[in-house]
């Protein structure tokens, strides 16, 4: 099947479209605050979407429900959301229902990404539901005939509005009518620390039950009437083009529903899933492909090739002050790798689409709902309008992976379907070879001490590529299928996310206090092998890069390594981690090799410190961690049990990155089909974990998921320089470079 | 052809060619969820099943190798209701992320733990050796399975 040719009109026709789809969701309407006056500053998205009945309705049943566009990825973002929404609001944690992710009925928070969701959702449910109680209060002061609610001495608990002589008012009696709508223009003050129920208590996960007894919450797990299952057929390497395929034989297999080519886009739906994968087998083995030798060279050969490649260079940190530069008396240098890294999601990427009367349906596991409906509506060639995406549960993600480009390729495929539903599965080996990669980046780290060890100069400059390639980008389409199709779409430019928060440069200004530093990001806008965003972005390398400098420095001025740091940071909450950290590792008790490592994650979000035990087994080469330790501090906890889950979960992924992980490839095709080619960290490999939380019930929020991968990687990799005396700079630590580096 | 399996304590038939990976007749014939799809190769561990007790990777097993066997699914040890005390230790230590994996590490769990009621932490860690985890819950993994053993010796 083939789209028409693209004309100008019909180009500005679609944007009319798109224009006009995107006015008819309530969410999207502007502002209405008058442009002469500035409106007051909302927590976390509210800020944006300024209306009360946008994030928050109660049902005649008294049943709340709360609206987020951020995402469930496995991080239990709607347990910590709705008790937000509990506490706050002063009901049971079962009578809220969130609604998240879905493009007909949330709002646009954008992607769920950077570890923003508590900041964001959680900032803006949280006043949400505050004006809800106090307008509910207000209402019930009036019914009473007082004044205030102050004067009338009411009090809310578990969905009640209750006065002194026993007079209640249920929420849902309250509620009616237009009470709860309207914009936010002068905020209430939520809830103070102490009068908290549910906000710092470690709450169970609401979807654990269900997903560890085997019901039907993942998107694979959808069955809809008449449904058929698809399969993608993608060429053998990136570029390539199809020269020709027997589609007329796949379709003559039994089951088969359709088969659909659209340049070279090819996907097969049968009546069984084993018949769908049967004839995607047939398919790639009629399959004649022009392919197109260009990826660049492999292992270490990559980093000086990242060096001549044409990049777009930004100074993002810079800070001089001569007389300390005067007193420089030792200068260092040292360069640091971080390869290729696979998101390598356990379950492939997933999606269901239906068309009915020219309008489509899908359900995604993506990170970003409306994003990705931006990208569908441009391949696809059909208004925003036209188009509803449905956030469903998933495996995890860890950032941009197959979970966008499979809804594109259901959709496809679904266009082929006479309206029957399609459930489209990746293959193992889809994922690992067309999933957008974490970047591979070269670092080069230089400093000098003077003559009492204290560092006076510090550049850090890294040569990387975009580190997001994400969907909803309007200057260009970023699913893959989109650019294979006969009239194909192209990619987004590569843009950085600009500092603070960064994107390549993520965590490269460093937090401690240098009298000179400079920051230099060399951006790599071409992308031979396709990258996007793997938690962290940039972070990973950087920190690791930094916090293993930090060490090496600390050895040349011959000063403990956790003391080093303390010197050289006044920021008294990263000191407090740091000094957290040592306690609880025993730092100072010989008999272990112990590395640190500190960050602030974003230089914006949670502090955390990691000591790592390593040992090495010098025959083998084999790299083990058998014990870490964290202290980190996120403000305030909303949910401990949950923060102290994804601490230990970015360890234990940093430490599987850190060992074992690089995506093989040769000058033509991507080498990973399967585990056996990307081997991960393993339960025998896991180290024991101790993670204790700052808890600073009075300070902002701030997310944790992505905190402890660059300090993991540096306290390992410091803890094999304290092990073995040797060095090793380059990424993952595998028994190979080991040997040759004891050798 | 149709193909008769014992799932979960009763007799289900299944239109499907016999060499039919046990993993789709499961989820899309018998509308089980428990097991999932992740590698189609036995590598990760995902699809686990117990047959005649023992864990088997569903994604590489034919369905007539198993027409005379007992298979048992996640959905056969409990509900989240009723949960086997392999299930309600996982929930107790909430040793999940994501929860793709936890079907493989639950079944596989189960069938350590019937063979062996006081495994040490070697032990736990070397049954669940060949099942994959990517959010890196595998500390909680064992607390759960540890939990499960002091539960089901009590």
């Amino acid at each position: 099947m083939t789209q028409g040719n693209l004309s100008t009109r019909a180009l500005q026709r679609r944007r009319l479209l798109q224009a006009a789809g995107g006015l008819s969701v309530a969410f999207t309407v502007p502002l209405t605050t008058s442009l002469a006056q500035a409106p007051v500053r909302l927590p976390g998205s509210m800020n944006t979407y300024r209306r009360l009945e946008g994030w928050l309705r109660i049902g005649t049943d008294g049943r709340v429900s709360a609206f987020s566009g951020k995402v469930e990825l496995g991080q239990g973002i709607i347990t910590a959301l709705s008790q937000i929404v509990a506490d706050e609001l002063d009901v049971d944690l079962e009578q809220v229902q969130l609604v998240s992710g879905d493009t007909a009925q949330s709002p646009n928070e954008g992607v769920t990404a950077g570890s923003l969701s508590i900041e964001q959702s959680g900032g803006a449910l949280r006043q949400a539901a505050a004006e809800a109680r106090a307008l509910l209060l207000k209402i019930a002061a009036q019914r009473l005939g007082a004044a205030s609610p102050e004067q009338a001495q009411l009090q809310t608990r578990n969905g009640w509005v209750i006065a002194p002589g026993g007079t209640q008012f249920s929420y849902a009696e309250l509620a009616g009518g237009d009470a709860l709508k309207g914009e936010i223009k002068s905020p209430v003050s939520p809830k103070p620390a102490a009068a908290r129920r549910l906000i710092g208590q470690p709450v169970p996960r609401q979807d654990l039950p269900g997903k560890l007894t085997g019901a039907p919450l993942y998107i694979q797990d959808m069955r809809l009437p008449g449904m058929v299952y698809g399969r993608v057929v993608r060429p053998p390497s990136p570029r390539a083009t199809l020269q020709s395929i027997d589609t007329a034989a796949a379709r003559a297999l039994p089951g088969v529903v359709a088969v659909v080519r659209d340049g070279s886009f090819v996907a097969v739906a049968a009546e069984r899933e084993e018949q769908a994968i049967a004839a995607a087998q047939a398919l790639r083995a009629s399959a004649r492909w022009n392919e197109d030798a260009r990826l660049p060279p492999a292992g270490e050969a990559l980093f000086p090739f990242l060096k001549t490649m044409r990049s777009e260079d930004t100074v993002v940190g810079e800070k001089s002050d001569p007389a300390s530069f005067a007193r420089a008396t030792r200068t260092f240098m040292a360069e640091y790798t971080k390869p290729f890294v696979s998101h390598g999601s356990i379950g492939p990427s997933c999606a269901l689409a239906q068309w009915a009367a020219g309008k489509l349906t899908v359900w995604s596991h993506a990170q970003g709902p409306f994003q990705q409906r931006e990208d569908l509506a441009k391949a696809l060639q059909v208004p925003l309008s036209a188009i509803r995406v449905i956030h469903s549960h998933g495996s995890g993600c860890y950032g941009h992976n197959g979970a966008d480009d499979v809804g594109l390729d259901a959709a496809l495929l679904a266009r082929a379907t006479g309206g029957r539903p399609v459930k489209l599965q990746w293959m193992r080996e889809d994922e690992f070879q067309w999933e957008p990669y974490g970047s591979a980046m070269a670092i080069r780290m230089r400093a000098a001490l003077d003559a009492e060890g204290r560092i006076v100069n510090w550049v850090h400059e890294l040569w990387s590529h975009t580190h997001s390639m994400r969907p909803g980008d309007p200057d260009g389409d970023n699913l893959l299928a989109s650019w294979y199709l006969e009239h194909a779409q192209r990619a987004s430019p590569a843009r950085n996310i600009p500092q603070p928060a960064g994107g390549g440069d993520r965590n490269a200004i460093p937090l401690y206090d240098f009298p000179n530093q400079k920051v230099i990001n060399h951006l790599i806008p071409e992308m031979p092998v396709r990258v996007s965003a793997l938690r962290t972005l940039g972070a990973y390398g950087n920190v690791f890069a930094l916090e293993s400098f930090m060490d090496e420095l600390a050895l040349a001025a011959q000063v403990d390594p956790a003391l080093f740091r303390l010197r050289h940071l006044q920021d008294a909450r990263a000191r407090a981690v740091i000094e957290r950290v040592v306690k609880m590792s025993a730092w100072a008790e010989p008999g272990r090799a112990l590395g640190i490592a500190f960050a602030k994650y974003k230089n914006l979000a949670v502090y955390t410190a990691i000591v790592a035990e390593v040992t090495v087994d010098r025959t083998s080469g084999v790299v083990r961690v058998p014990r870490a330790w964290c202290a980190a501090d996120a403000g305030m906890a909303i949910n401990p049990d949950g923060f102290a889950n994804q601490i230990e979960g970015g360890m234990v992924q940093s430490a599987s990155w850190t060992l074992h992980e690089s995506v093989a490839y040769d000058r033509e095709r991507i080498a990973v089909r399967s585990w056996a080619d990307y081997p991960v960290l393993r339960f025998s490999e896991v180290p024991v974990i101790k993670v204790e939380l700052i808890d600073r019930p009075e300070q902002a929020s701030h997310g944790v998921g992505e905190g402890s991968q660059g300090p993991m990687a540096a306290a390992i990799a410091n803890g094999f320089a304290k092990a073995t005396g040797v060095r090793l700079r380059d990424l993952p630590l595998t028994p190979v470079r080991v040997k040759a580096a004891l050798a | 052809m149709t193909i008769r399996l014992n799932v979960n304590g009763s007799d289900q038939w299944v239109a499907a060619e016999p060499r039919t990976p046990l993993l789709y007749a499961l989820r899309n014939d018998l509308a089980l969820n428990g097991p999932k799809y992740g590698c189609g190769l036995g590598q990760c561990g995902a699809c686990t099943v117990l047959i005649d007790g023992a864990p088997v990777r569903s994604c590489v097993t034919p369905v007539e190798s198993v027409q005379h066997a007992r298979i048992t699914t996640l959905e056969g040890l409990g509900s989240s209701d009723h949960p086997h005390p392999v299930q309600a230790a996982f929930i107790k230590e909430q040793a999940a992320q994501c929860g793709y994996c936890s079907n493989g590490m639950i079944m596989t769990a189960k069938a350590f733990l019937d063979r062996q009621r006081t495994p040490s932490e070697a032990q736990i860690r070397a049954a669940l050796e060949n099942n994959l985890c990517r959010c890196g819950t595998h500390t909680r993994i064992i607390k759960a399975v540890q939990r499960a053993a002091r539960e089901l010796a009590s």
